[in-house]
């Protein structure tokens, strides 16, 4: 490069079309090779939708042709026949109880727990520590973590948490204890949507709290936490989502008793140390697998679990805005992976507008 | 680091404001403390409640050996196999099982979802792109047992129809019956299940590769193609190990969905039979103890599926850890890992 560059750049002026822009290349000029690996690609997002496509079809047709609002009315009964083995009205209660007692357990945790590691853990080594220990609770297998908890739950210490047997062994199996175990399948999402809350919060704010007399904790509790309400919202809703699909706990931690089955005595602690079962658990006992096998009306269950799984993805993204925000790091699917509790920390750290 | 990692608050007066604000600092570390116990608690008390079944059985735990149906159903029954201790077991159909259900599944996924997220981060126009992102959600959001009952109801009596011929059955039947549902729908399903989460996490790396990474190699005369290849999947390459690792975790996880469409038998499927390999039915490690949980409160039977749960566990945190070494080299490119 030579300080008349500019000028030189003037003086020949070269024929004007060699500077008009090459037209778009083709596809068709690309070795076979390339183009083959385009249409594989097409090929593939092609057959992606309609994989989805073709679930949610099949879901929706066999579950509104099996779907009678007596299903959703009727609690559960033993029988043989179909007809008189009633509907699925405790299932969607235990639900919704389960994931009630989950949340209850998780968000706390979590938010409290999300809280320490950005604001006053920070890299510290037991910081570091309990984050290998949330991302180990994420990749730990539903159903080693229910086993872990009826071993737990089962010390007779801890009976008044569950549903005792006749002879007076303890069960470990309860909404609450399942509720308890269901918790860590929720924390780890929780704890990611409320540090990355906390981590786009611009230190400036921080400083002017700070600088107006305030400590740490109240500066967590007036300023921050209320600036990631949306991110607690989003970790709880995505937390939901897990609990609400998992079936192994169910199996092995309620009881899987079809009917809400309350132990005796104060009426909201007897149900709490109950069994019960959920949509998830009625759907397996009435599928070829288990013991009830009555096809319709696992259609019908899963159906209400794919409309109940589809509102919280809706709310999901209203809550984080994922629709209406041109983002260019791909966030939103780091929010999906995130959604898995798959990866906590695995993202761009900065979006590039702020 | 989070944004507030380098700053420290003025600590200017003490008193009570300030020993309010130590105590919740003390308060909230002492809660992760105590998550650290807790998943410390875990991984030893599976492994101690683990320790009968692997000291009886010694390393040919993880051998072949006799049919692993009937040492479980000795173990419910609580009669001993004759000749043989009230633990014995040999779990290689089972270990098989979970292998070979694991391992095509994941390597299906790759490819698929690599080029998945090539679609939707490079070729794909703006509405399509639009709509895959919620396709990709809700597949990652159906819960296994919807892909159970799908399959097992669906597709299992499609197979059972027109792939199983009656020669086919009868060939291997002096050992195994064949039925719809076998290794191929469990491998097909569960690479449905892992794909969306794979897709998820290798477009989020495609999406971040600095755009002028690829102008670069746009302006060098390369066309699209072989920019994506050469700049873009290299770029990505430790998002899919990390994808790569973390999917195969979920499917050694993977109990409800495999116990239904897997045909639930503890039978290693011999490939040497070929195609009827993939009709042969198997039952994977976490699928057999979701089936014989009736028996965790029997002694024998409890400490074998610790056992079983033990090596999930296992290989679930040693999967975690080569996860992590994955994504270190994430961190050159400005992704905080």
């Amino acid at each position: 490069m030579n300080a008349h560059g500019g000028a030189e750049g003037l003086t020949p002026v070269p024929p004007r079309q060699s500077m008009r822009r090459p037209p778009r290349q083709s596809i068709a000029s690309w070795p076979l090779l390339d183009r083959a690996g385009y249409l594989l690609c097409w090929a593939t997002g092609i057959a992606l939708c309609l994989i989805a496509v073709g679930i949610v079809l099949y879901m929706l047709i066999k579950g509104i042709s099996y779907l009678r609002p007596s299903l959703l009315l009727e609690s559960p009964a033993p029988s043989l026949q179909q007809s008189k083995a009633g509907g699925f009205l405790d299932p969607i209660e235990g639900t919704f109880l389960l994931t009630a007692v989950a949340i209850a357990i998780a968000a706390p945790i979590g938010v409290a727990l999300a809280t320490w590691l950005s604001e006053y853990g920070q890299s510290s080594r037991l910081a570091r520590a309990v984050e290998s220990a949330v991302e180990i609770i994420a990749g730990t297998p539903s159903v080693v973590l229910a086993i872990f908890g009826l071993l737990v739950f089962s010390q007779s210490f801890l009976g008044f948490l569950s549903q005792n047997a006749a002879d007076g062994a303890v069960t470990g199996q309860s909404f609450l204890t399942a509720g308890a175990i269901m918790a860590l399948l929720a924390l780890p999402l929780i704890v990611g949507a409320a540090r990355e809350g906390l981590a786009q919060i611009p230190d400036r704010t921080r400083e002017a709290s700070h600088a107006l007399g305030k400590t740490r904790a109240t500066t967590i509790r007036h300023v921050l936490l209320p600036s990631i309400r949306p991110n607690i919202a989003e970790g709880v809703v995505l937390g939901m989502g897990r609990v609400i699909g998992d079936t192994a706990i169910v199996i092995i931690l309620l009881g899987g008793t079809l009917k809400t089955e309350p132990e005796n005595g104060t009426p909201i602690l007897g149900l709490l140390r109950g069994t019960g079962s959920t949509l998830t658990n009625y759907v397996y006992y009435n599928s070829p697998a288990g013991e009830g096998n009555a096809h319709e009306k696992a259609y019908a269950a899963a159906f209400v679990l794919l409309m109940i799984v589809l509102a919280l993805n809706f709310a999901v993204t209203r809550i984080s805005g994922a629709g209406n925000r041109v983002d260019r790091t791909g966030g939103g699917w780091w929010r999906i992976a995130g959604a898995q509790g798959l990866i906590l920390r695995l993202r761009p750290a900065r979006e590039p507008g702020s | 680091m989070p944004a507030g990692a380098t700053h420290r608050p003025v600590r200017a007066r003490l008193g009570g404001a300030a020993g309010a604000d130590r105590r919740t600092e003390r308060a909230l570390g002492a809660l992760a403390a105590l998550t650290l116990v807790l998943i410390a608690a875990m991984i030893v008390t599976v492994l101690i409640k683990a320790w009968p079944s692997f000291q009886a059985n010694g390393l040919s735990w993880f051998g072949a050996g006799g049919n692993v149906d009937t040492q479980l159903r000795a173990m419910d029954e609580g009669v001993a196999l004759p000749g043989h201790s009230a633990l014995y077991l040999r779990a290689w159909p089972l270990i098989w099982g979970t292998i070979i259900t694991t391992v095509p599944a994941v390597l299906i996924a790759l490819a698929v979802s690599t080029l998945a997220a090539i679609f939707i981060t490079e070729f794909a126009p703006a509405p399509v792109r639009g709509v895959l992102e919620p396709v990709v959600r809700l597949l990652a959001g159906v819960p296994s047992v919807v892909y159970g009952l799908v399959a097992i109801l669906a597709l299992a009596p499609w197979i059972e129809d027109h792939l199983i011929s009656e020669a086919r059955k009868r060939s291997v039947s002096y050992v195994v019956q064949l039925s719809g549902a076998n290794l191929m729908l469990a491998i097909v399903i569960l690479s449905i299940m892992i794909t969306p989460i794979m897709i998820a996490l290798i477009a989020g790396a495609l999406a971040s590769v600095p755009p002028s990474w690829k102008e670069g190699s746009a302006a060098l005369g390369v066309n699209r193609w072989r920019t994506i290849v050469r700049v873009c999947l290299r770029t990505a390459r430790p998002a899919i190990v990390a994808a790569t690792v973390l999917a195969t975790a979920r499917a050694l996880g993977e109990a409800i969905m495999l116990s239904m469409v897997s045909g639930s038998r503890g039978f290693a499927a011999n490939p040497l039979d070929g195609f009827t390999f993939l009709f042969e039915p198997v039952r994977p490690l976490a699928a057999t103890i979701v089936q014989e949980s009736a028996g965790l409160t029997i002694g024998p039977m409890s400490h074998t599926l610790y056992a079983m749960a033990a090596v999930l566990l296992v290989s679930a945190a040693m999967l975690s850890f080569a996860g992590w070494a994955a994504k270190q080299p994430l961190k050159r490119y400005g992704i905080r890992a």
